[in-house]
Protein backbone atom coordinates (compact mmCIF):
# COMPACT_ATOMS: atom_id res chain seq x y z
CA UNK A 1 0.00 0.00 0.00
CA UNK A 2 1.15 3.50 -0.78
CA UNK A 3 -0.11 4.78 2.55
CA UNK A 4 1.85 2.15 4.50
CA UNK A 5 5.06 2.99 2.64
CA UNK A 6 4.51 6.66 3.42
CA UNK A 7 3.85 6.02 7.09
CA UNK A 8 6.98 3.88 7.30
CA UNK A 9 9.06 6.67 5.77
CA UNK A 10 7.36 9.24 7.99
CA UNK A 11 8.34 7.17 11.03
CA UNK A 12 11.96 7.06 9.85
CA UNK A 13 11.97 10.81 9.24
CA UNK A 14 10.06 11.78 12.38
CA UNK A 15 12.95 13.41 14.26
CA UNK A 16 14.32 15.59 11.42
CA UNK A 17 10.78 16.74 10.66
CA UNK A 18 10.14 17.42 14.34
CA UNK A 19 13.36 19.45 14.53
CA UNK A 20 12.30 21.41 11.49
CA UNK A 21 8.88 22.02 13.00
CA UNK A 22 10.46 23.31 16.22
CA UNK A 23 12.78 25.54 14.17
CA UNK A 24 9.80 27.00 12.29
CA UNK A 25 8.01 27.73 15.58
CA UNK A 26 11.16 29.04 17.28
CA UNK A 27 12.05 31.42 14.47
CA UNK A 28 8.48 32.68 14.16
CA UNK A 29 8.25 33.30 17.90
CA UNK A 30 11.62 35.10 17.88
CA UNK A 31 10.51 37.22 14.94
CA UNK A 32 7.14 38.14 16.44
CA UNK A 33 8.72 39.12 19.78
CA UNK A 34 11.37 41.25 18.05
CA UNK A 35 8.79 42.61 15.61
CA UNK A 36 6.31 43.50 18.33
CA UNK A 37 8.83 45.47 20.39
CA UNK A 38 10.07 47.22 17.26
CA UNK A 39 6.52 47.75 16.01
CA UNK A 40 5.40 49.43 19.24
CA UNK A 41 8.33 51.85 19.06
CA UNK A 42 7.69 52.52 15.37
CA UNK A 43 3.95 52.99 15.85
CA UNK A 44 4.37 55.43 18.75
CA UNK A 45 6.99 57.45 16.85
CA UNK A 46 4.82 57.56 13.72
CA UNK A 47 1.99 59.13 15.71
CA UNK A 48 3.72 61.29 18.31
CA UNK A 49 7.23 61.87 16.93
CA UNK A 50 8.32 65.19 15.48
CA UNK A 51 8.61 65.48 11.70
CA UNK A 52 12.35 64.68 11.77
CA UNK A 53 11.76 61.58 13.90
CA UNK A 54 8.84 60.43 11.78
CA UNK A 55 10.83 60.57 8.55
CA UNK A 56 13.26 57.67 9.15
CA UNK A 57 10.50 55.52 10.65
CA UNK A 58 8.20 56.22 7.69
CA UNK A 59 11.05 55.33 5.34
CA UNK A 60 11.70 52.09 7.24
CA UNK A 61 8.04 51.07 7.12
CA UNK A 62 7.67 51.88 3.42
CA UNK A 63 10.86 50.05 2.46
CA UNK A 64 9.85 46.95 4.42
CA UNK A 65 6.32 46.97 3.04
CA UNK A 66 7.37 47.63 -0.53
CA UNK A 67 9.98 44.87 -0.69
CA UNK A 68 9.07 41.20 -1.02
CA UNK A 69 9.86 39.16 2.09
CA UNK A 70 12.10 36.88 0.05
CA UNK A 71 14.26 39.84 -1.02
CA UNK A 72 14.52 40.96 2.62
CA UNK A 73 15.57 37.46 3.64
CA UNK A 74 18.20 37.19 0.90
CA UNK A 75 19.48 40.69 1.72
CA UNK A 76 19.69 39.85 5.45
CA UNK A 77 21.54 36.67 4.54
CA UNK A 78 24.16 38.25 2.26
CA UNK A 79 24.61 41.84 3.46
CA UNK A 80 25.74 41.40 7.13
CA UNK A 81 28.69 39.25 6.04
CA UNK A 82 30.26 42.01 3.92
CA UNK A 83 29.64 44.48 6.75
CA UNK A 84 31.88 42.35 8.95
CA UNK A 85 28.96 40.94 10.93
CA UNK A 86 28.73 37.20 11.00
CA UNK A 87 25.17 35.94 11.39
CA UNK A 88 24.11 32.34 11.01
CA UNK A 89 21.43 31.63 8.42
CA UNK A 90 18.78 31.24 11.10
CA UNK A 91 19.84 34.49 12.80
CA UNK A 92 19.71 36.33 9.48
CA UNK A 93 16.31 34.81 8.78
CA UNK A 94 14.93 35.79 12.17
CA UNK A 95 16.30 39.31 11.65
CA UNK A 96 14.59 39.63 8.25
CA UNK A 97 11.27 38.26 9.53
CA UNK A 98 11.49 40.46 12.63
CA UNK A 99 12.20 43.64 10.64
CA UNK A 100 9.34 42.75 8.29
CA UNK A 101 6.99 42.14 11.22
CA UNK A 102 8.17 45.36 12.91
CA UNK A 103 7.00 47.44 9.95
CA UNK A 104 3.63 45.73 9.72
CA UNK A 105 3.01 45.85 13.47
CA UNK A 106 4.20 49.47 13.48
CA UNK A 107 1.44 50.32 11.03
CA UNK A 108 -1.09 48.38 13.12
CA UNK A 109 -0.11 50.26 16.27
CA UNK A 110 -0.14 53.58 14.41
CA UNK A 111 -3.63 52.87 13.09
CA UNK A 112 -5.08 51.89 16.43
CA UNK A 113 -3.40 54.79 18.26
CA UNK A 114 -4.88 57.21 15.76
CA UNK A 115 -8.30 55.65 16.20
CA UNK A 116 -8.39 56.72 19.86
CA UNK A 117 -10.35 59.97 20.25
CA UNK A 118 -7.97 62.89 21.03
CA UNK A 119 -10.25 63.87 23.88
CA UNK A 120 -8.67 61.09 25.93
CA UNK A 121 -5.20 62.64 25.71
CA UNK A 122 -6.66 65.98 26.73
CA UNK A 123 -8.54 64.36 29.61
CA UNK A 124 -5.33 62.66 30.72
CA UNK A 125 -3.49 65.98 30.66
CA UNK A 126 -6.31 67.68 32.49
CA UNK A 127 -6.02 65.32 35.44
CA UNK A 128 -2.27 65.99 35.54
CA UNK A 129 -0.76 62.92 33.84
CA UNK A 130 2.53 63.31 32.02
CA UNK A 131 2.79 62.04 28.44
CA UNK A 132 4.53 58.72 29.27
CA UNK A 133 1.81 58.06 31.83
CA UNK A 134 -0.93 58.85 29.34
CA UNK A 135 0.74 56.54 26.84
CA UNK A 136 1.17 53.66 29.27
CA UNK A 137 -2.11 53.93 31.16
CA UNK A 138 -4.57 55.39 28.69
CA UNK A 139 -3.51 54.91 25.07
CA UNK A 140 -1.55 51.68 24.81
CA UNK A 141 -4.01 49.43 26.69
CA UNK A 142 -6.73 50.41 24.24
CA UNK A 143 -4.56 50.48 21.14
CA UNK A 144 -2.97 47.10 21.76
CA UNK A 145 -6.38 45.57 22.33
CA UNK A 146 -7.79 46.76 19.02
CA UNK A 147 -4.54 45.78 17.27
CA UNK A 148 -4.79 42.21 18.56
CA UNK A 149 -6.77 40.53 15.73
CA UNK A 150 -4.49 41.82 12.94
CA UNK A 151 -1.50 41.06 15.19
CA UNK A 152 -2.50 37.39 15.25
CA UNK A 153 -2.78 37.62 11.48
CA UNK A 154 0.81 38.89 11.33
CA UNK A 155 1.79 35.82 13.34
CA UNK A 156 0.17 33.57 10.72
CA UNK A 157 1.98 35.49 7.97
CA UNK A 158 5.28 34.98 9.83
CA UNK A 159 4.77 31.23 10.17
CA UNK A 160 4.02 31.10 6.44
CA UNK A 161 6.92 33.44 5.67
CA UNK A 162 9.37 31.33 7.67
CA UNK A 163 9.04 28.68 4.93
CA UNK A 164 11.03 31.05 2.68
CA UNK A 165 14.02 30.53 4.98
CA UNK A 166 14.45 27.12 3.37
CA UNK A 167 15.93 29.06 0.45
CA UNK A 168 18.87 30.31 2.54
CA UNK A 169 19.44 26.87 4.08
CA UNK A 170 17.74 27.27 7.46
CA UNK A 171 16.72 23.80 8.61
CA UNK A 172 13.08 24.62 9.22
CA UNK A 173 10.08 22.47 8.38
CA UNK A 174 10.09 22.99 4.61
CA UNK A 175 13.82 22.37 4.15
CA UNK A 176 13.64 19.23 6.29
CA UNK A 177 10.66 18.11 4.21
CA UNK A 178 12.63 18.69 1.02
CA UNK A 179 15.52 16.67 2.42
CA UNK A 180 13.18 13.79 3.20
CA UNK A 181 11.70 14.03 -0.30
CA UNK A 182 15.19 13.96 -1.76
CA UNK A 183 15.72 10.62 -0.05
CA UNK A 184 12.30 9.00 -0.47
CA UNK A 185 10.97 10.60 -3.70
CA UNK A 186 7.55 10.75 -2.05
CA UNK A 187 6.98 14.27 -3.30
CA UNK A 188 3.23 14.71 -2.95
CA UNK A 189 2.97 12.84 0.32
CA UNK A 190 5.56 14.84 2.22
CA UNK A 191 4.68 18.25 0.77
CA UNK A 192 1.05 17.62 1.69
CA UNK A 193 2.16 16.49 5.14
CA UNK A 194 4.16 19.71 5.61
CA UNK A 195 1.18 21.71 4.34
CA UNK A 196 -1.07 20.03 6.91
CA UNK A 197 1.38 20.86 9.72
CA UNK A 198 1.41 24.54 8.68
CA UNK A 199 -2.37 24.42 8.45
CA UNK A 200 -2.75 23.01 11.96
CA UNK A 201 -0.43 25.61 13.52
CA UNK A 202 -2.03 28.52 11.72
CA UNK A 203 -5.62 27.46 12.36
CA UNK A 204 -4.78 26.94 16.04
CA UNK A 205 -3.36 30.46 16.13
CA UNK A 206 -6.46 31.79 14.42
CA UNK A 207 -8.83 30.06 16.84
CA UNK A 208 -6.74 31.25 19.78
CA UNK A 209 -6.84 34.80 18.45
CA UNK A 210 -10.62 34.69 18.01
CA UNK A 211 -11.25 33.49 21.55
CA UNK A 212 -8.80 36.06 22.93
CA UNK A 213 -10.58 38.72 20.92
CA UNK A 214 -13.94 37.67 22.36
CA UNK A 215 -12.61 37.71 25.89
CA UNK A 216 -10.99 41.13 25.50
CA UNK A 217 -14.04 42.40 23.67
CA UNK A 218 -16.22 41.42 26.64
CA UNK A 219 -14.06 43.57 28.90
CA UNK A 220 -14.35 46.67 26.78
CA UNK B 1 33.48 47.83 7.98
CA UNK B 2 35.50 48.22 4.81
CA UNK B 3 33.01 48.17 2.01
CA UNK B 4 33.05 50.64 -0.85
CA UNK B 5 30.00 50.84 -3.06
CA UNK B 6 30.45 50.03 -6.74
CA UNK B 7 27.17 50.16 -8.54
CA UNK B 8 28.82 49.61 -11.93
CA UNK B 9 28.58 45.85 -11.73
CA UNK B 10 24.85 46.07 -11.08
CA UNK B 11 24.17 48.68 -13.77
CA UNK B 12 25.94 46.37 -16.27
CA UNK B 13 23.19 43.81 -15.68
CA UNK B 14 20.39 46.32 -15.16
CA UNK B 15 18.61 45.15 -18.34
CA UNK B 16 18.24 41.67 -16.90
CA UNK B 17 16.75 43.12 -13.74
CA UNK B 18 14.24 45.11 -15.77
CA UNK B 19 13.28 42.05 -17.82
CA UNK B 20 12.94 40.17 -14.54
CA UNK B 21 10.68 42.93 -13.23
CA UNK B 22 8.51 42.65 -16.35
CA UNK B 23 8.26 38.88 -15.92
CA UNK B 24 7.25 39.37 -12.28
CA UNK B 25 4.55 41.85 -13.30
CA UNK B 26 3.36 39.46 -16.02
CA UNK B 27 3.10 36.61 -13.52
CA UNK B 28 1.13 38.82 -11.14
CA UNK B 29 -1.23 40.05 -13.87
CA UNK B 30 -1.93 36.52 -15.10
CA UNK B 31 -2.40 35.18 -11.56
CA UNK B 32 -4.69 38.01 -10.47
CA UNK B 33 -6.74 37.71 -13.67
CA UNK B 34 -7.37 34.01 -13.08
CA UNK B 35 -7.59 34.60 -9.33
CA UNK B 36 -10.31 37.22 -9.89
CA UNK B 37 -12.39 34.61 -11.71
CA UNK B 38 -11.86 32.07 -8.93
CA UNK B 39 -12.46 34.74 -6.28
CA UNK B 40 -15.71 35.92 -7.89
CA UNK B 41 -17.11 32.38 -8.13
CA UNK B 42 -16.01 31.59 -4.60
CA UNK B 43 -17.37 34.87 -3.20
CA UNK B 44 -20.78 34.33 -4.81
CA UNK B 45 -20.68 30.76 -3.45
CA UNK B 46 -19.89 32.07 0.02
CA UNK B 47 -23.05 34.20 0.14
CA UNK B 48 -25.28 31.70 -1.67
CA UNK B 49 -28.18 29.84 -0.07
CA UNK B 50 -26.62 26.43 -0.67
CA UNK B 51 -24.83 25.11 2.37
CA UNK B 52 -22.56 22.92 0.19
CA UNK B 53 -21.37 25.87 -1.92
CA UNK B 54 -20.74 27.93 1.21
CA UNK B 55 -18.79 25.03 2.69
CA UNK B 56 -16.62 24.56 -0.39
CA UNK B 57 -15.76 28.26 -0.49
CA UNK B 58 -14.99 28.29 3.25
CA UNK B 59 -12.68 25.26 3.05
CA UNK B 60 -10.90 26.65 -0.01
CA UNK B 61 -10.13 29.94 1.71
CA UNK B 62 -9.16 28.24 4.97
CA UNK B 63 -6.78 25.83 3.24
CA UNK B 64 -5.05 28.31 0.94
CA UNK B 65 -4.72 31.14 3.44
CA UNK B 66 -3.02 28.97 6.02
CA UNK B 67 -0.50 27.14 3.83
CA UNK B 68 2.68 28.95 2.77
CA UNK B 69 2.71 29.97 -0.89
CA UNK B 70 6.11 28.34 -1.33
CA UNK B 71 4.63 24.95 -0.36
CA UNK B 72 1.86 25.40 -2.94
CA UNK B 73 4.40 26.40 -5.59
CA UNK B 74 6.63 23.39 -4.88
CA UNK B 75 3.62 21.09 -4.84
CA UNK B 76 2.43 22.38 -8.20
CA UNK B 77 5.86 22.18 -9.80
CA UNK B 78 7.37 19.02 -8.31
CA UNK B 79 4.43 16.95 -7.11
CA UNK B 80 1.78 17.35 -9.82
CA UNK B 81 3.88 15.49 -12.43
CA UNK B 82 3.66 12.50 -10.09
CA UNK B 83 -0.06 12.30 -10.81
CA UNK B 84 0.44 12.94 -14.51
CA UNK B 85 -0.17 16.71 -14.63
CA UNK B 86 2.83 18.29 -16.31
CA UNK B 87 3.07 22.07 -16.21
CA UNK B 88 6.17 24.07 -17.05
CA UNK B 89 7.57 26.40 -14.40
CA UNK B 90 5.62 29.45 -15.63
CA UNK B 91 2.32 27.59 -15.84
CA UNK B 92 2.69 25.90 -12.49
CA UNK B 93 3.70 29.14 -10.78
CA UNK B 94 0.80 31.09 -12.31
CA UNK B 95 -1.55 28.27 -11.33
CA UNK B 96 -0.41 28.28 -7.72
CA UNK B 97 -0.30 32.08 -7.43
CA UNK B 98 -3.77 32.28 -8.99
CA UNK B 99 -5.11 29.76 -6.50
CA UNK B 100 -3.47 31.76 -3.71
CA UNK B 101 -4.79 35.09 -5.01
CA UNK B 102 -8.25 33.55 -5.43
CA UNK B 103 -8.49 32.86 -1.70
CA UNK B 104 -7.59 36.42 -0.77
CA UNK B 105 -9.87 37.80 -3.47
CA UNK B 106 -12.75 35.68 -2.16
CA UNK B 107 -12.62 37.72 1.04
CA UNK B 108 -12.22 40.96 -0.91
CA UNK B 109 -15.23 40.26 -3.14
CA UNK B 110 -17.25 38.86 -0.24
CA UNK B 111 -16.81 42.15 1.62
CA UNK B 112 -17.67 43.93 -1.65
CA UNK B 113 -20.83 41.87 -2.08
CA UNK B 114 -21.96 42.60 1.46
CA UNK B 115 -21.37 46.31 0.81
CA UNK B 116 -23.85 46.42 -2.11
CA UNK B 117 -26.94 48.30 -0.88
CA UNK B 118 -30.01 46.02 -0.65
CA UNK B 119 -32.20 48.71 -2.20
CA UNK B 120 -30.59 48.59 -5.63
CA UNK B 121 -30.86 44.79 -5.72
CA UNK B 122 -34.55 45.04 -4.89
CA UNK B 123 -34.96 47.81 -7.49
CA UNK B 124 -33.35 45.62 -10.14
CA UNK B 125 -35.62 42.70 -9.26
CA UNK B 126 -38.62 45.04 -9.25
CA UNK B 127 -38.04 46.19 -12.82
CA UNK B 128 -38.06 42.56 -13.88
CA UNK B 129 -34.39 41.56 -14.14
CA UNK B 130 -33.75 37.89 -13.50
CA UNK B 131 -31.52 36.86 -10.65
CA UNK B 132 -28.61 36.28 -13.06
CA UNK B 133 -29.13 39.65 -14.76
CA UNK B 134 -29.27 41.38 -11.38
CA UNK B 135 -26.02 39.79 -10.31
CA UNK B 136 -24.31 40.45 -13.62
CA UNK B 137 -25.40 44.01 -14.37
CA UNK B 138 -26.20 45.51 -10.97
CA UNK B 139 -24.43 43.69 -8.16
CA UNK B 140 -21.14 42.88 -9.92
CA UNK B 141 -20.30 46.44 -11.12
CA UNK B 142 -21.10 48.04 -7.76
CA UNK B 143 -19.23 45.31 -5.91
CA UNK B 144 -16.20 45.61 -8.18
CA UNK B 145 -16.05 49.37 -7.64
CA UNK B 146 -16.34 49.00 -3.87
CA UNK B 147 -13.70 46.26 -3.87
CA UNK B 148 -11.28 48.22 -6.06
CA UNK B 149 -8.95 49.44 -3.26
CA UNK B 150 -8.59 45.96 -1.76
CA UNK B 151 -8.28 44.44 -5.22
CA UNK B 152 -5.39 46.81 -5.89
CA UNK B 153 -3.72 45.92 -2.61
CA UNK B 154 -4.05 42.23 -3.43
CA UNK B 155 -2.46 42.85 -6.81
CA UNK B 156 0.49 44.62 -5.17
CA UNK B 157 0.76 41.72 -2.72
CA UNK B 158 0.76 39.19 -5.55
CA UNK B 159 3.39 41.18 -7.44
CA UNK B 160 5.61 41.00 -4.35
CA UNK B 161 4.85 37.30 -4.00
CA UNK B 162 5.93 36.72 -7.60
CA UNK B 163 9.46 36.86 -6.11
CA UNK B 164 8.82 33.33 -4.82
CA UNK B 165 8.97 32.10 -8.44
CA UNK B 166 12.75 32.37 -7.96
CA UNK B 167 12.48 29.12 -5.97
CA UNK B 168 11.63 27.19 -9.15
CA UNK B 169 14.13 29.16 -11.30
CA UNK B 170 11.69 31.46 -13.09
CA UNK B 171 13.99 34.29 -14.22
CA UNK B 172 12.10 37.12 -12.51
CA UNK B 173 13.60 40.03 -10.58
CA UNK B 174 14.64 38.20 -7.40
CA UNK B 175 16.15 35.33 -9.38
CA UNK B 176 18.16 37.74 -11.53
CA UNK B 177 19.25 39.73 -8.48
CA UNK B 178 20.46 36.57 -6.78
CA UNK B 179 22.39 35.66 -9.92
CA UNK B 180 24.08 39.07 -10.06
CA UNK B 181 24.77 38.82 -6.32
CA UNK B 182 26.53 35.49 -6.73
CA UNK B 183 28.35 36.49 -9.95
CA UNK B 184 29.71 39.86 -8.82
CA UNK B 185 29.61 39.77 -4.99
CA UNK B 186 28.36 43.37 -5.09
CA UNK B 187 25.99 42.34 -2.31
CA UNK B 188 24.78 45.66 -0.93
CA UNK B 189 24.36 47.25 -4.36
CA UNK B 190 22.46 44.32 -5.83
CA UNK B 191 19.88 44.11 -3.07
CA UNK B 192 19.52 47.88 -2.80
CA UNK B 193 18.74 48.12 -6.50
CA UNK B 194 16.42 45.08 -6.48
CA UNK B 195 14.54 46.34 -3.43
CA UNK B 196 14.39 49.84 -4.97
CA UNK B 197 12.85 48.45 -8.15
CA UNK B 198 10.20 46.56 -6.18
CA UNK B 199 9.37 49.61 -4.05
CA UNK B 200 9.21 51.94 -7.07
CA UNK B 201 6.89 49.52 -8.88
CA UNK B 202 4.64 49.05 -5.85
CA UNK B 203 4.32 52.80 -5.35
CA UNK B 204 3.62 53.37 -9.05
CA UNK B 205 0.86 50.76 -9.04
CA UNK B 206 -0.59 52.27 -5.85
CA UNK B 207 -0.59 55.77 -7.40
CA UNK B 208 -2.25 54.51 -10.60
CA UNK B 209 -4.91 52.76 -8.54
CA UNK B 210 -5.67 55.93 -6.59
CA UNK B 211 -6.22 57.75 -9.89
CA UNK B 212 -8.51 54.96 -11.06
CA UNK B 213 -10.48 55.15 -7.81
CA UNK B 214 -10.92 58.90 -8.22
CA UNK B 215 -12.16 58.49 -11.78
CA UNK B 216 -14.99 56.19 -10.71
CA UNK B 217 -16.93 57.58 -7.76
CA UNK B 218 -17.75 55.16 -4.98
CA UNK B 219 -21.29 53.92 -4.49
Amino acid sequence: MVMDAFLAQLWIARWPLFDGFLMTIGISVGAIVFGTILGCIVGIQLVFGSFLVKLPFRLYVDVMRGTPLLVLILAAFYIPAVMGLSLSASQAGTLALGLFAGAHIGELVRGSLQAIPPGQIEAGRAIGLRFPQILANVLLPQALRSALPPWINTGVELIKGSSLLSMIGVGELLLKTQEVIGRTFMTIEFYVFAGILYLIVNITLDVLGKSLERRLGARL
Amino acid sequence: MNYTLHFGAVWASFDQLLIGLAIGLGLAVAAVAIGTLIGLLSAFASVSHSRILRGISWIYVLLIRNIPLLVLVLLAYFALPQVGIRLDKYESFIASLALYAGAYLTEVFRAGLLSVPKGIVEAARAIGLTRLQTNLFVVAPVMLRNALPSLGNTFIGMFKDSSIAAAIAVPELTFEARKINVDTFRVVETWTVASGLYIATCFTIAALLRRLERRFPKF
